[in-house]
């Protein structure tokens, strides 16, 4: 469905806060905006977005239409233990992209 | 002769009249989130239980040439320990076609309450920032935008 970008730091010190960017390409259409011929393009957001951590959920968000296109969203977690961070992206159309990425706790 | 004057000024209060009928629907706003709206949305995310000002900081700039990407974040004082923590964090407006912008649900784990991202805005208004704390207590910040070109209403 989309591109995606993550960026989670390598390596990290137990208990070390790390902050986490992710970013997936998508038109986030609002629904509200209507093509040259007049007819209303419909909605297409990517509503739901969920980070796993070795499979527990630690950031979930629920985007609406005020969110701009190609999302954006970067938050902080705790690296507890060397393993695997899960990125999912849900939009309108049921679609779902994953990602993930590989941290190493010292 | 005469009856064709007439027919003529008759004809042009007509169309004056239908020109009038016709514009009115320009004036008319667009249908969208108000700041009533906004307070059925937050009542309808975190309930009736009273929301005091402070611990939070959302960092939104103050004027914004371009609606449609606004860098925004949004912190929360908390020492993030399993028994004094931020649950979730909403983010809504005034006046967009929808009042609600992000709700991002986090805890102990995340070390830091905080979070980030892009958003659109439809016009010049405020934005509203809530936490909920593990406690049930609720804390805001609302920040005044100006917007010079709106997002939402562009056409392709």
């Amino acid at each position: 469905m989309a591109r995606t970008l993550i960026n989670v730091p390598p390596n990290a010190k137990r208990g070390q806060v790390v902050e986490i960017k992710t970013l997936i390409s998508h038109v986030m259409e609002t629904g509200y905006r209507r093509n040259e011929s007049g007819v209303a393009i419909p909605r297409d957001i990517i509503n739901l977005f969920v980070c796993t951590y070795n499979g527990i959920e630690i950031f979930r968000a629920d985007l609406h239409q005020a969110i701009a296109a190609n999302p954006f969203i970067t938050f902080f977690t705790v690296a507890t233990e060397s393993g695997t961070l899960q990125f999912q992206w849900t939009d309108d159309n049921g679609r779902v992209e994953t990602a993930s990425a590989k941290i190493t706790v010292e | 002769m005469t009856d064709e004057s007439e027919s003529y000024i008759t004809r042009r209060a007509v169309l004056t009249g239908v020109a009038a009928f016709g514009a009115t629907p320009l004036v008319v706003r667009r249908a969208g989130a108000t700041p009533e709206t906004m307070k059925a949305a937050i009542h309808r995310v975190i309930g009736e239980s009273p929301v005091s000002k402070g611990k939070v900081t959302l960092d939104i700039p103050p004027l914004v040439e371009n609606g449609n990407t606004i860098a925004m974040s949004v912190s929360v004082d908390s020492p993030m320990t399993e028994t004094n923590y931020v649950k979730a964090i909403h983010v809504f407006n005034e006046k967009n076609p929808q009042p609600d912008i992000i709700s991002v649900h986090l805890g102990p784990r995340a070390g830091k309450a905080a979070f980030s991202t892009r958003i659109r805005l439809a016009d010049s208004q405020n934005v509203v920032a809530i936490a909920e704390f593990s406690d049930g207590s609720l804390w805001s910040d609302t920040v005044e935008v100006i917007v010079t070109i709106a997002a939402c209403l562009e056409y392709n």
